[in-house]
């Protein structure tokens, strides 16, 4: 089956995103929007997905638990996790690496905790808008061989915090094999460059830090049936 | 040193708006990781970098430094002159390279 998905949303946790992205309008505006997947992928946390993941039961739509984590070299990996409890394995060890700078919510914005009927619980004082002192090498290692999950490198063709803009190119010690991109219309000019994209799997997810931005029905995959593994597992597989 | 000072000296041109109080340079901070530089660059600092994202007003806020210094003539985004406008970050570029820049700086003390 072709499942529609949005594998990069952020909720109100990431001090860019909008303070409306709570649980239940992500869940539901994901829904009127027709799509089956999305991955709840906060900057360095995952403390907003159990509570999103609740807000979906009993719906149609399916929540995958991630992180989009910074790393050491300023480069956004999107890490998706088969199940909460290895999602917050790998927050963990991201806190454990995160400088010691707090928010300053009047620079950044607020880092907001909703439990799944929406009630604020609590505000992450810890800035997670920066990098990680963990390596890309490690996260790739972490994520992929030890976690059983996939981390994709995040919207490639912009020119911040992407592995591109960071590299200038996709580093043969990385096993890369499935990217983001951001944009369709600058994706020609990347993939062009970059002989190896040719066989690696792209998908196209929203960002969105603004409910308006979640996708519509427009991108698909194809699984065997809809479930978080199946995604994470045809996600893995080169084109 | 202050910001007219440093444009004089480094051969500069004011991309913001100008602000009102006088600020003054205490130092040169150089580094483009943004991450490096909020945990390090201090209060007083011209800090030099190749970045022209969203990204760099915040974290000259963060890091109260002095103003911001783009090199070798790269060009700025206006979202980012926006954002520095609005939170009165001073951002600066100039036709050097950072190794340059620093030269002039300190032969300019050095004549002082």
């Amino acid at each position: 089956m072709n499942v529609a998905y949005d594998l990069h949303i952020h909720s109100s946790l990431s001090p860019c995103a909008d303070n409306d992205m709570t649980p239940n309008n992500i869940v539901n505006m994901s829904i009127l929007k027709g799509l089956d997947v999305i991955a709840i992928t906060d900057h360095n946390s995952c403390a907003n997905v159990q509570a999103i993941v609740n807000c979906a039961k009993n719906t149609s739509l399916l929540v995958i638990p991630g992180i989009e984590i910074e790393t050491a070299e300023e480069i956004h990996v999107i890490c998706l996790f088969s199940d909460m409890e290895r999602a917050a394995e790998m927050q963990k060890l991201v806190y454990s690496r995160l400088p010691d700078i707090k928010n300053k919510e009047e620079i950044f914005g607020e880092q907001l905790i909703f439990d799944e009927k929406d009630n604020l619980i609590s505000k992450e004082s810890r800035l997670l808008l920066t990098a990680a002192d963990i390596t890309i090498n490690e996260v790739f290692d972490i994520v992929n061989n030890e976690l059983n999950g996939i981390a994709i490198p995040a919207h490639i063709d912009r020119q911040a915090n992407s592995i591109i803009s960071s590299f200038g190119t996709i580093p043969e010690d990385i096993d890369v094999k499935c990217v983001e991109i951001s944009d369709r219309n600058t994706e020609s000019t990347i993939i062009s460059n970059l002989i190896k994209l040719n066989r690696t799997k792209r998908i196209y997810s929203s960002d969105a830090h603004y409910l308006w931005d979640i996708h519509e029905r427009e991108y698909f995959v194809e699984v065997e049936s809809l479930t978080i593994t199946n995604v994470i597992k045809t996600l893995g597989v080169s084109k | 040193m202050y910001i007219d000072d440093l444009i004089a000296v480094i051969d500069g041109k004011l991309l913001t708006q100008k602000v009102k109080n006088a600020v003054k340079i205490e130092n040169v901070y150089i580094c483009d990781l943004l991450s490096w530089v909020m945990s390090h660059a201090q209060k007083g600092d011209a800090w030099i970098t190749v970045l022209t994202n969203v990204n760099v007003p915040a974290v000259a806020m963060l890091t109260d430094v002095a103003c911001v210094i783009i090199p070798e003539g790269i060009d700025v985004e206006e979202l980012t002159l926006r954002k520095a406008n609005e939170n009165e970050i001073t951002i600066i570029s100039t036709k050097y390279s950072a190794f340059e820049i620093c030269k002039k700086i300190i032969k300019s003390m050095d004549n002082n």
